[in-house]
């Protein structure tokens, strides 16, 4: 009977066109805009490092000012960035398997081939140590990153990200190759495939849905160059800061520490490492606020930082209510046409139909209106995360469209039709027949 | 086989308190061709739809085949419609968007039957009101008095016990009018049960018996003087 009623279905939609097309068109509009927040927001939702979320951690430190914490609507929320000095002595603990200390810093990128017809140009690079690759399990489509006597000798290594090595090597395999940043040579040890973790969780403090950095380069050429942040320096105390020794020793944060445990005990191990470390500091009359140290997994460390503000939330929201406009209009109209269908149902009825195969068969119908509007949806979904990025450059990434979330939409736009349905179904099942034979 | 004793029907509003019937009483017994006259309001269509299982009345019994159908189920009032009752209607109630094989076939799609008896059956049908040919045609491209012969087709299709009429020639010319009264005699020949509502004096003298109702009660019983049948297609017609 499935098929009998859903070709009555179908003929029963083509009898009124327009009302079709006005139901199919309110489920696709509530569903579309459903579908374009829905998907933004799954995106900056999400957890781009999940996998690996049981043993990496933001590590956080509260050096901050005594008098002012410094989140003032939080104020157990330590800085997100950590001084040198501090990096430095995690960097100097054995117990994380790995240990990664960033920054970004700003250079102008030029070929090392003095030929090329690439102009030299200013990019972001991360300075980092090498454990970055392997921790955030970058893809690597050439090479590889570099190890830690890299690290400890400060050499001149580079890896590129994918667009770079389009830009500067047109896609080819440029490991070996030489390239410079501010005239000083590096040897290219691997290029990045495609990435873009969303949210940009490592970095979470200088633009969250930023693409990656250009070029990853050891962080202790960073002490080596005198390279300053290219991101955020936040600093509270007043010292005198004139000398980049200086302000490596300043109790300015402007440093990302990362590491990796992969054990309950580690975890407790290293925690005790960073309290002792902090309690040792107090002693010198720095860290005057209270012991607050922090080890945050990624989902954690999403959370924290308030990734998905409260807008995105409320935006969410409405655009659900927005949808049950929509679902209220279709009850309206799916009403007005089994209304007008009341005289064809009475005559299955009299023809031996049973209540329960008048609601099989209406409610056929409005799941057929229920997957065109989804598919209608889907359609202008695509279209209006089309045009957020035509107005936000930069959210390629942030607006494309989620399949995951296509499903689901479908899904919503089935059960909304279905829900849409469900009253007006119910009313012309339990029409009493009679009266429309008469009269039809 | 339809016996109905001390019916009565009262539809209310806020306002008003209608007695459709009231203390109705009729007996058919089976293979009757009965036509039930009266004026309009009296209270005929009423009695049919009560017939026919498309409304429930207030006090009274109706036994249908000897089954009592007071308690009867939604879903065994229908099935009795399916199987055991055809319907005609004044204004042959054809689906404008289906062809004629498919409006025959919808009664027998709620029954149930495999698509190789429904053809059978869709077609034997429309054969026997001469529309074979046209299976294909909508409703539109056809004439009143076609239009109701399909509507016989499709009633006779679930070879019923009971054929209902409403007015089935109310619609129609007098030519197709008499062609469509000599298809019912035909069918009543065979073995079939008819009971038809009618305005019309001249077609009523045509069936077994005539019932008169008048204020929502029988007035009149004509006795019922029974015609050769023909035992093969009727035997056929129980099957």
């Amino acid at each position: 009977m499935f098929g009998y009623h859903l070709r009555l279905g179908l003929k029963s939609l083509k009898r009124n066109p327009v009302l079709t097309a006005l139901m199919i068109g309110a489920i696709g509009l509530g569903v579309g805009v459903c579908l374009t927040t829905l998907n933004v927001y799954h995106l900056v939702s999400g957890n781009p490092i999940a996998a690996r979320n049981d043993v990496l951690y933001a590590v956080q430190l509260d050096n901050w000012d005594p008098q002012d914490p410094w989140d003032d609507d939080n104020a157990q929320m330590p800085p997100t960035e950590v001084t040198h000095r501090e990096a430095m002595a995690i960097l100097a603990s054995d117990i994380p398997d790995r240990k990664v200390v960033m920054h970004k810093g700003a250079f102008v990128l030029a070929p090392g081939d003095e030929n090329s017809e690439v102009k030299p140009y200013i990019v972001e690079l991360r300075l980092t140590t090498g454990d970055f690759f392997p921790m955030f399990a970058t893809p690597f489509k050439y090479g590889s990153g570099w190890d830690r006597a890299a690290d400890a000798s400060a050499e001149a290594v580079i890896v590129l990200s994918k667009k770079s090595n389009d830009t500067v090597f047109g896609g080819e395999d440029s490991v070996g190759k030489m390239v410079k940043l501010d005239d000083r040579e590096y040897r290219v040890v691997g290029v990045l495939d495609e990435w873009r973790p969303v949210p940009k969780f490592y970095d979470l403090n200088n633009g969250s849905f930023d693409e990656i950095e250009e070029g990853f380069i050891p962080f202790s050429r960073s002490e080596m160059l005198e390279v300053t942040s290219a991101g955020n320096t936040n600093c509270w105390k007043p010292e005198p800061i004139n000398s980049y020794r200086e302000f490596l020793n300043s109790e300015c944060v402007w440093i990302q520490a990362w590491v990796e445990l992969g054990s309950a005990d580690k975890v407790a191990a290293f925690q005790s490492f960073l309290d002792g470390y902090v309690t040792e500091q107090k002693k010198t009359g720095r860290f005057q606020r209270p012991m607050n140290n922090k080890l945050n997994r990624p989902d954690q460390w999403l959370e924290a930082n308030e990734v998905v503000a409260d807008d995105n939330r409320v935006l969410l929201g409405i655009s659900f209510m927005f949808l049950a406009v929509c679902l209220l209009n279709t009850v309206g109209l799916l009403l007005a046409k089994f209304s007008g269908a009341a005289a064809r149902v009475s005559l299955h009825r009299a023809l031996g139909a049973s209540r329960s195969m008048i609601f099989r068969q209406h409610l056929i119908e409005v799941s057929i209106i229920g997957i065109a509007g989804g598919l209608l949806g889907l359609l202008l979904g695509y279209l209006g995360l089309l045009s957020l990025r035509q107005l936000y450059n930069g959210y390629d990434d942030l607006t494309r469209l989620n399949w995951d979330v296509g499903f689901m939409a479908m899904g919503i736009a089935l059960l909304a039709g279905i829900v849409a349905g469900l009253y007006p179904t119910w009313r012309i099942m339990r029409l009493q027949p009679a009266p429309y034979l008469k009269t039809q | 086989m339809l016996e109905m004793q001390h019916i009565s029907k009262v539809y209310r509003t806020e306002l008003i308190e209608t007695h459709a019937l009231r203390d109705f009483n009729l007996k058919v017994d089976e293979g009757e061709f009965v036509a039930v006259t009266g004026p309009s309001g009296s209270g005929k269509t009423t009695f049919l739809n009560i017939a026919g299982l498309l409304e429930t009345f207030n006090s009274g019994t109706y036994k249908l085949d000897g089954e009592s159908v007071n308690e009867l189920s939604d879903d065994a009032r229908s099935r009795i419609r399916n199987q055991k009752i055809g319907f005609i209607f004044q204004s042959f109630n054809l689906i404008p968007d289906l062809d004629l094989y498919d409006n025959v076939d919808v009664p027998l799609r709620y029954r149930g039957f495999a698509a190789s008896e429904r053809k059978r059956r869709i077609n034997q049908s429309l054969e026997l009101v001469g529309l074979a040919s046209r299976m294909k045609h909508v409703p539109a491209q056809l004439s009143g008095g076609q239009q109701q012969r399909v509507a016989i087709a499709r009633a006779l299709a679930g070879e019923p016990r009971f054929l209902l009429a409403d007015e089935p020639t109310g619609n129609l010319d007098s030519l197709m009018a008499r062609q469509v009264l000599d298809l019912l005699e035909e069918i009543n020949r065979g073995g079939t049960t008819v009971i038809m509502v009618t305005h019309d004096a001249e077609l009523a003298r045509r069936a077994h018996r005539n019932v008169q109702v008048m204020d929502g009660k029988v007035s009149d019983l004509s006795p019922y003087e029974p015609r050769p049948l023909n035992e093969g297609a009727m035997a056929a017609a129980r099957a």
